[in-house]
């Protein structure tokens, strides 16, 4: 046995391309899978979901302004980076919740579907815009386009492979996000956003925050500045809190249940669809 | 008075202009309001033969038929002019004369205008002496598409002044101009140059007269009107048979222009088979009775 | 025209001379019965509920028709028979034969379209000339184009299997009357749903004649049930357990308030809402046709569009002649009889909604506004609103960031393509917006930065069945038209 001290980790949020404590002060503890004690995680408050909430609209315009083929790289660049923490994400996971065996797998799959979606940037829009064969002299066409800013609400099991599924098609379709991570794993939460933070990701794209989702998700789905709320929390009453508050500026809301991201067939371009407008544009044909 | 720059295009939106028409023609003209029309288009049309087969006789039956329509309701309007080549102009200036007709001459070696600047110069001093008090010109259209717009302009203005007297009408001969684009500033520079009249077609190349292309000419004349306050009259010409076309023109002037260019003054219809269609629905408005051609002399 | 140029304007004349004699389309040719009932499970039903309501012809204040009042039995009625065609005849129906009925619906509106042109106008106020030439013609086509989809849902949406959601229930506005059910029963019905639909209290009489030409069509019974009733009948609807999912049209207040209520329910729900459209004018449009875009975008159906261009942005340069043309062109506007064939303006659909514009013309305008309105002569008898400019407006004024669903266009100026993106996406809204340039790329830049679901460039207020319809933001959520329109329509697994 050696002697050397570990050194631990401060697990922060990610707002803005930066990684700060809450804004309060706060924190909670997050225990392991034999309930011992594994990390010390801010108490996201509901200043710093405002903050990140900025953030990710100050981002917005831009990270849609990529190319696509841009958005494409900077995903598979995560996928890269995820590749390289592969064994630190596997430890983390086993540590956390599930089976070496699981985590492995686990591990895989997550940095498969960054790939999958990596590969959807400069094709969805092809397969889902038409031209539309008006009764008129007019070109007429429609193509989808971000809805802006994605308020996402992660699940408690599936630590990695939820979050990434949940993230990847959103920021895939040129939206930003905030997510609010799993109370449970808040810990794998913080280190995926090292690997955003190291992937070309501008800062804002993805906000990660850590603390108690009842505290956070009303907010989140009360914000005027938000434009979708997708969860997978599966909490039937946060699910109709989310819904109510959504009204307020007729937010897109999604709920993602039952859905096992284990599962190889849990990706498609519908996941991004989710999160796209349709725009139609008109315009006279003649000389 | 400011020239434009005729190399800058006033932008025309094809689709638009084509949807406004659409809107006139929806107009439903009824009753007293359809009998008014209805006159005042007669009023409006130079009747015109422009044939290399006219003779005297075929002239001289034209001029009869301007000053008596329809010699069965001695109530019915003269038309306001006939239109015929400058070696028949003397003929029918003869015949008219003291009728309030008047007589207008293509000139400008109509119709394609290819004939030296001379010749054509002469041409229209020799229709003006004859005692055409009208002439309808045709520009270069190989100039105009060239971007030869100042060679265009010139020769208009140079034709205005061997016009003395007698009023000019400028053929844009819009057939051939292809773009409303290119008719607008083709309207524009025939306006500055000059023109009395600025008239869209030969008569001789298909597409001539369309409502579309004599909106555009109709607002190229607003717009010279709003800066300067002269008016300028609009004639289209060819392809103007039947009743309903016309009065859908004249809700077209009405709506564009305004009362001001309801007027024989202001705008006419260059046509032959027009007459006697405006003179058939004349007659049904006021017996009630659909008429048959039969009944109505031709030119 | 630069401004020294201007001071030279002469003046136009439209009305000396020669106008007009009136030319009524005849209502003698159609015939409305005094009393309509629920048209549920393929009859006519009393309502359960013993009410009804009057429908009011907007032009001459005459009660048209009563109609039933849909209370919650009825409602249920509605749904339970929506419930047994779905599951026991119209889930079961090869897809052609759903398209068959469809197309046969179209053939049967075709064959009817210009009584249903003067109904429409009589109920709704909106001229004949639009009833005729838009609104009915675009109904037929909506039941045509998604008639064909029926039978090839798989081909719209690769690598997934499409079905039905099962029960629709919709909700319809006033201001396309005829339209707007098309808009819902078609798309609804060629994914394999069945349908509970209820028109706007003031315009029903066109989505009942539409029942019975629905029931002489052979529609098997209770494939689509129209019911009539006010805001507790929609209440009903939305509330009611059986319905899968809910297309609303209408304001965003309301939509709201559903977005609400379905909260804690598995109800799928479309919303197409409201809006305050910016025209933008760029100094290099063609004008003439700008004029007539501005005209079109929000004088068509008296204003009464969500997708209206209300907010005028001219840039500063073209300002002047622009808005004196803008007023020559409004000088030509007819207002009056909707049935007369020259009318382009017509009643405004309600006195609620009249007072609604009215309030906004007397406590949304102060200060330094100016308003003008045309000369033309109104109607004693009726509702009527003279289509109206607003003009030194700023971003912060009332009438221009709320809807005003009336005949009135507030005009702002900017100076640069950054400002006008700016002013245009400043509203919580983003249903549609136009351009107006001669320049191909600024249409692509501005047309892109425009947060809205429809872009109007050198044209305005024109829809297709092909083409989807709907809006951003405050706008709503979903589509109507196209491929996109039939998604809300179908599950996808």
């Amino acid at each position: 046995m050696s002697n050397r001290l570990n050194v631990l980790k401060t697990c922060k949020l990610y707002i803005g391309g930066k990684f700060s404590r809450s804004e309060s002060e706060h924190y909670f503890q997050a225990l392991d899978k034999k309930q011992k004690p594994l990390a010390n995680l801010c108490r996201g408050s509901r200043k710093d979901l405002r903050n990140a909430i900025q953030a990710a609209r100050k981002a917005q315009a831009g990270w849609a302004g990529r190319t696509a083929y841009n958005r494409g790289q900077i995903l598979y660049r995560m996928a890269e980076m995820l590749e390289g923490r592969r064994d630190q994400f596997v430890a983390e996971l086993e540590n956390a919740a599930v089976t070496r065996r699981r985590a492995e797998s686990e591990v895989e799959l997550a940095i498969d579907r960054l790939v999958h979606y990596a590969g959807w940037t400069d094709k969805y829009p092809a397969l889902f815009s038409s031209v539309n064969p008006v009764a008129s002299p007019h070109f007429n066409f429609s193509i989808p386009e971000p809805t802006g800013v994605v308020g996402i609400v992660a699940p408690d099991d599936n630590a990695l492979i939820g979050l990434v599924s949940l993230i990847a098609p959103v920021i895939a379709g040129g939206n930003t996000c905030v997510v609010v991570s799993s109370e449970k794993h808040g810990s794998i939460a913080c280190t995926l956003a090292e690997v955003i933070h190291s992937s070309d990701v501008p800062g804002g794209v993805v906000n990660v925050l850590t603390g108690f989702r009842a505290e956070l998700v009303s907010h989140l789905a009360g914000h005027m500045d938000v434009n979708s709320v997708l969860s997978a929390a599966n909490d039937p009453e946060q699910k109709k809190i989310i819904q109510e508050n959504a009204h307020l500026n007729v937010k897109r809301v999604h709920f993602y249940d039952a859905t096992d991201w284990m599962k190889e067939q849990a990706q498609s371009p519908y996941y991004i669809m989710d999160f796209q407008e349709i725009k139609t544009t008109w315009h006279p044909v003649g000389t | 008075m400011m020239i434009p720059d005729f190399k800058q295009t006033v932008p025309v939106d094809q689709i638009g202009v084509e949807e406004r028409v659409a809107r006139f023609r929806t107009r439903s003209i009824k009753k007293e309001s359809k009998l008014f029309a209805l006159k005042l288009a007669l009023q409006m049309v130079d009747l015109t033969t422009l044939e290399g087969m006219d003779s005297p006789g075929k002239v001289r039956q034209l001029c009869y038929k301007a000053m008596y329509p329809h010699a069965a309701d001695p109530n019915i309007p003269m038309v306001a002019a006939i239109c015929v080549y400058p070696n028949r102009v003397r003929l029918a200036a003869e015949i008219l004369k003291g009728s309030g007709i008047h007589v207008a001459s293509v000139a400008t070696s109509f119709p394609s205008g290819m004939g030296t600047l001379e010749s054509r110069i002469e041409e229209v001093k020799y229709a003006v002496d004859e005692g055409a008090d009208e002439i309808d010109m045709v520009i270069s259209r190989w100039a105009f598409l060239k971007g030869e717009y100042n060679y265009v302009f010139d020769e208009i203005a140079t034709f205005k002044e061997a016009c003395g007297p007698a009023h000019l009408k400028v053929i844009l001969e819009t057939g051939e101009l292809e773009t409303y684009e290119n008719v607008r500033k083709a309207s524009d520079i025939a306006i500055y140059a000059g023109a009395d009249f600025i008239k869209t077609s030969t008569g001789k190349i298909s597409p001539a007269a369309t409502m579309p292309v004599t909106l555009v000419m109709l607002y190229a004349i607003r717009d010279y009107y709003l800066r300067t306050g002269n008016k300028v009259g609009m004639k289209p010409a060819g392809g103007i048979r039947d009743a309903k076309t016309a009065l859908h023109y004249l809700v077209m002037v009405k709506e564009t222009l305004g009362a001001g260019w309801l007027t024989p003054d202001l705008f006419r219809f260059g046509a032959s088979s027009l007459a006697n269609d405006l003179l058939m629905q004349i007659i049904k408005q006021k017996t009630g009775q659909y008429q048959s051609p039969d009944y109505f002399s031709i030119g | 025209m630069s401004e020294k140029e201007l001071t030279t304007h002469q003046n136009l004349h439209f009305d000396e001379l020669w106008a007009y004699d009136p030319a009524p389309e005849s209502p003698d040719y159609v015939s409305i019965e005094p009393q309509y009932q629920l048209f549920i499970d393929g009859t006519f039903q009393k309502p359960e509920s013993g009410r009804y309501i009057d429908t009011v012809n907007p032009s001459n204040e005459k009660v048209l028709a009563q109609v039933a009042e849909a209370g919650k039995k009825d409602v249920d009625k509605a749904v339970t028979a929506a419930r047994k065609a779905y599951e026991g005849v119209w889930s079961k129906l090869p897809a052609k034969e759903r398209g068959k009925y469809l197309f046969r619906i179209a053939r049967l509106l075709q064959e009817r379209a210009r009584e249903f042109a003067i109904v429409e106008s009589m109920d709704s106020g909106k001229p004949i000339r639009e009833s005729r030439d838009i609104d009915i013609p675009q109904v037929i086509a909506h039941f045509f184009y998604h008639a064909g989809w029926a039978d090839k849902l798989e081909y719209a949406f690769p690598g997934v299997r499409p079905k039905p959601h099962g029960v629709a229930g919709q909700i319809i506005p006033w201001n396309f009357p005829l339209l707007m059910a098309a808009w819902k029963i078609a798309p609804a019905l060629a994914a394999g749903n069945t349908v509970v639909i209820k028109p706007a209290e003031t315009t029903p009489l066109t989505a009942l004649k539409l029942a019975e030409l629905i029931r002489d069509a052979g529609l098997p019974p209770g494939v689509v049930n129209i019911i009539t009733g006010a805001g507790q009948t929609g209440v009903d609807i939305v509330n009611h357990p059986g319905i899968d999912k809910l297309a609303f049209t209408g304001s965003t207040e309301v939509g709201k308030i559903i977005q609400k209520a379905v909260a804690g329910t598995d109800k799928k729900y479309t919303l197409e809402l409201g809006g305050k459209a910016a025209n933008i004018i760029f100094d290099d449009a063609p004008v003439e046709q700008a004029v007539e875009g501005i005209v079109n975008g929000i004088f068509f159906n008296q204003g009464h569009v969500c997708c209206a261009g209300s907010r005028l942005l001219v840039q500063e340069g073209v300002a002047e002649e622009l808005v004196y043309k803008l007023k020559l062109r409004m000088e030509t506007l007819i207002v009056g009889d909707p049935l007369d064939k020259n009318t382009d303006i017509g009643a405004i659909n309600s006195k609620v909604q009249l007072d609604r514009i009215l309030g906004f013309l007397t406590e949304g305008v102060e200060g330094d506004q100016k308003i003008y309105q045309t000369k033309c002569n109104l109607p004693e008898k009726g509702y009527w609103c003279q289509p109206t400019l607003v003009e030194n407006v700023s971003q912060s004024h009332r009438i221009v960031q709320e809807e005003v669903f009336g005949p009135v266009l507030t005009i702002q100026t900017f100076r640069t393509p950054d400002e006008a993106v700016n002013l245009a996406n400043n509203s919580p809204y983003g249903l549609s917006g136009g351009i107006w340039t001669d320049k191909g790329s600024k249409i692509f830049n501005v047309g892109k930065r425009i947060r809205a679901g429809v872009v109007w460039a050198n044209t305005f207020n024109k829809f297709d069945p092909t083409s989807p319809f709907g809006g951003y933001k405050e706008s709503g959520m979903g589509r109507e038209g196209g491929i996109h329109g039939l998604l809300p329509y179908l599950e996808l697994s």
